[in-house]
């Protein structure tokens, strides 16, 4: 019963936040000094030309109209016409969405599978060397520009080695797999595709782990100072009392209290990734929503970078509210509080 | 100029707390980092050994030599001198959207905690819908409404970075606005904006100083990413972003072009972090116990 009105104010909230993304996505479509009339249609569209893109896409009414006319569109599903592509913003965020999710998610998953165990193992030998090593490791990955590591991991892995594809999701001699999901992985699991799954692996190698490094160095320092923090706790010195081994003691008595912090930052790394996920996917020519907005942007593609933009504030309250979720299931105190 | 300011930070805001972290040989080596890149950018003009936008077409693309330290590029112009210009510029982009963000984030702050009630609901809902955003996809939708330029990046960051100060300065007032000291200034009679400024500011400024150190960092990596796609600084000048983005088509052969700017990023960046866990673990005392 409180978890459910719990989960309602949260929705309230979200719901709030909402309205306030939709003003500021449309005052930035709006405000633009950067006519996209001209942009679209170059400088020599004729003035009848620009008045009927302007009429087309609304930008001759006044702006309350246009804010109302925007939100009942946005309600309805309809993010406008991309002026690139031509084709329905909505349609083509859905399907770049797919390739974004495929790598951001391996990427995430790369981050919580070295950074979580990395974190621990850098608290139980404060201060050696395996500490030392890890500490550095996850200082450049907080400080390390995505779109640079991209560059240089292109430049050993696919240049120098020749052990990695240089960018996209499969090769080119490679058909990809039939449309289900829109994940290659699974997709070609599903259709027992041996070749497709290869190659689709094999080019999530390089862009995920550039994409992953630095979630996994966050998860990695939030884990070790929380792991401190819960090896300084009375209840692990009894368990060490009683005689338990030192395993049990640090991955059953510690890790689990020292997980719910982790939990809250891999919910707030999203965002990052997301971030990371528009360079790294210029970088890999990663068919995501990122070079979408990338290549959307260049060309003053407004309807098209703000359906970009407007998913993207969507996405990450809906993370936090997950995680929210599962830290009120973790944490008993907050359930009481 | 950095030892002056370690001098400043130790006798004035920080002269209550010992500050055992700023001994440290990593936060040592962090500062002496961030006074290399400092003293670079101001003396630029006298010890760049080239004009940074001077090209020498007969020498291009030679990896790094006795005569460019750090080879030149695709127009033969000097690495060396275009990345000590280019600490210049980023460092520039660090204090500007630092001390934007922080001076608006902070007045939000600060009135949202006092004010209470209405105000404080409006304005907390509003942080957490700039919050909504990734930082640099709304960054890059700003800077690309606004045009690509240096100074529309800029803007565009400090529009993504504000709110947290304004949380920050917040959890502080409400933590300090019944203490003591808080309550005796108004028994006094005095007004409300010099009770925030005199009396709440100072008191709230330690995580405000952490916070700030951190987005030293990331506004410096923010500018460079946008500059790298296009929506912040534009070629020719030599802006970090800007160079590895140059940089990007001799990957496979002239790795030194991005390589080199890039570190210029990551060691700039990795000390303002250093800087900031060290100022973070001397001003909470909580957190001090594990290090």
């Amino acid at each position: 019963m409180r978890f459910l009105a719990f989960l309602i104010r949260r929705l309230i909230g979200i719901a709030a936040v909402m309205i306030g993304v939709s003003v500021i996505t449309f005052a930035i479509s709006h405000v633009i000094p950067a006519d996209p009339a001209v942009a679209a249609l170059g400088d020599h569209a004729t003035d009848e030309q620009i008045a009927a893109f302007r009429a087309e896409y609304k930008l001759d009414r006044p702006l309350p109209e246009q804010y109302l006319t925007y939100v009942n569109d946005l309600l309805h599903g309809d993010l406008g016409r991309s002026i690139r592509t031509r084709r329905s913003v909505a349609d083509d965020l859905a399907d770049s969405f797919p390739a974004t999710f495929e790598l951001s998610f391996t990427a995430l998953l790369v981050s919580i599978v070295v950074g979580i165990p990395a974190g621990i193992w850098s608290a139980i030998s404060r201060g050696r060397l395996p500490d030392v090593v890890v500490r550095v490791l996850a200082l450049a990955g907080g400080s390390i520009p995505v779109f640079w590591l991209g560059l240089i991991v292109i430049g050993l892995g696919y240049y120098q080695l020749g052990w990695f594809p240089g960018g996209g999701r499969i090769d080119a001699f490679v058909a990809p797999p039939p449309l289900r999901t829109g994940l290659y992985v699974v997709d070609s699991l599903v259709a027992g595709d041996v070749e497709a799954l290869r190659s689709s692996l094999i080019h999530l190698v390089l862009p995920a782990l550039t994409l992953g490094y630095f979630s996994t160095a966050v998860i990695t320092r939030m884990t070790r100072s929380s792991m401190l923090e819960v090896l300084g706790q009375d209840y692990m010195r009894t368990a060490e009392a009683k005689g338990l081994r030192e395993r049990t003691v640090v991955l059953r008595h510690g890790l689990r209290n020292a997980l719910i912090p982790t939990v809250t930052i891999i919910g707030l790394t999203f965002g990052s990734l997301l971030s990371g996920a528009v360079l790294t996917e210029t970088i890999f020519s990663w068919p995501g929503l990122g070079r979408y907005a990338t290549a959307s942007a260049v060309s003053l593609d407004f309807p098209a970078v703000l359906g970009v933009t407007l998913l993207a504030a969507v996405v990450y309250p809906v993370a936090n509210l997950v995680v929210d979720v599962a830290y009120y299931w973790l944490d008993p105190r907050i359930q009481r509080g | 100029m950095a030892d002056r300011a370690i001098a400043a930070a130790r006798g004035g805001a920080l002269a209550a707390v010992r500050v055992p972290a700023l001994r440290e040989p990593l936060t040592i080596l962090a500062l002496a980092i961030i006074a290399l890149f400092a003293l670079g950018a101001v003396l630029a003009t006298l010890i760049a050994p080239y004009d940074p936008l001077a090209q020498d077409l007969a020498s291009r693309l030679a990896p790094p030599n006795a005569a460019h330290w750090l080879g030149t590029d695709q127009l033969g112009r000097d690495l060396l001198s275009r990345v000590l210009y280019g600490a210049r510029i980023s460092l520039v982009i660090g204090v500007v959207v630092v001390a934007l963000a922080g001076v608006i984030g902070t007045a939000v702050g600060l009135v949202a905690g006092y004010a209470g009630g209405l105000v404080d609901e409006a304005l907390m809902r509003l942080t957490e819908v700039f919050l909504a955003f990734p930082p640099l996809i709304l960054a890059m939708a700003i800077a690309g409404a606004l045009g690509p330029s240096l100074v529309n990046a800029i803007i565009a960051i400090a529009a993504v970075t504000w709110a947290v100060y304004a949380r920050l300065a917040r959890g502080q007032v409400l933590a300090l606005r019944r203490r003591e000291f808080v309550e005796a200034a108004r028994a006094i009679g005095a007004r409300r904006a010099r009770i925030l400024l005199r009396h709440l500011l100072p008191n709230a400024v330690a995580p405000l100083l952490v916070q700030a150190s951190f987005d030293m960092g990331s506004a410096i990596v923010s500018a460079a990413g946008l500059s790298f796609i296009g929506f912040g600084a534009q070629p020719p000048t030599p802006e970090w972003g800007v160079m590895i983005s140059e940089g990007r088509n001799f990957i496979s052969t002239q790795l030194w072009l991005s390589l080199f700017p890039g570190l210029a990023i990551l060691l700039t960046v990795g000390a303002f972090n250093l800087l900031g866990d060290a100022l973070r673990d001397t001003l909470d005392p909580r957190l001090r116990r594990n290090q």
